[in-house]
């Protein structure tokens, strides 16, 4: 199972410039906060979706809930 | 083509999505959810009094693998405004919070706030990510 540090290091590979904070109480549920330069411009829908992209078939899934909260710098 | 196997459920999804101007696909119904994602954005509209239309996804998968694909969104729940999709619990929960909610379903919001639901109660919102 993935935890808070996996779903951390693979947000930020997945977006240039990225820094996340993730938390889960049970490696199931995570919680996380984006701050990237790559949201600016772009709308909330949008932006997450390029969080989800990391995660290519897994949400839902292995990673049950990711709840997400988007911000630019 | 005669290749082109008819997709009859995405295609029942599309006709929902264009039919009704507010359309929420959630796991459960309204008045019982079953995953508080979708409860606390059910509650969300409810609180709005804002009419809505809601899909149970959970009866059969395939709604939902129809869903994800044509919205190009991977998890539940998915509102839908006009036929565009509007967000996930994250997002809708924040445009309620901001009022943008009120606004785009063209309400008036009396008392923004946390979204409190029936099936969830008023927890503080952090913690309900556990619940589902």
């Amino acid at each position: 199972m993935p935890t808070a540090e996996d779903v951390k290091a693979r947000i930020e590979a997945s977006i240039p410039g990225a820094t996340a904070e993730v938390q889960s109480p049970d490696n199931v549920h995570f919680n996380a906060r984006v701050v990237a330069e790559a949201f600016a411009g772009l709308s909330r829908i949008e932006q997450h979706r390029l969080v989800y992209a990391a995660f290519e078939g897994e949400l839902g899934g292995e990673i049950h809930a990711l709840q997400l909260k988007t911000e630019t710098p | 083509m005669s290749e082109q196997a008819s997709n009859p459920i995405r295609d029942a999804i599309q006709q929902a999505i264009d039919e009704n101007p507010v359309i929420l696909f959630m796991k459960g119904t309204p008045e019982q959810p079953m995953c508080g994602f979708s409860a606390r954005t059910a509650g969300a509209l409810q609180s709005l009094g804002a009419p809505f239309a809601a899909v149970d996804i959970l009866p059969d998968p395939r709604i939902r693998q129809e869903l994800s694909a044509l919205s190009n969104w991977p998890t539940i729940p998915q509102l839908f405004v006009n036929g565009e999709l509007v967000g996930g619990c994250d997002i809708v929960t924040e445009m309620y919070e901001t009022g943008e909610l009120a606004q785009v379903l063209g309400v008036e919001q009396t008392e923004p706030g946390p979204v409190e639901t029936q099936a969830v109660g008023p927890r503080p919102m952090g913690i309900e990510n556990r619940m589902s």
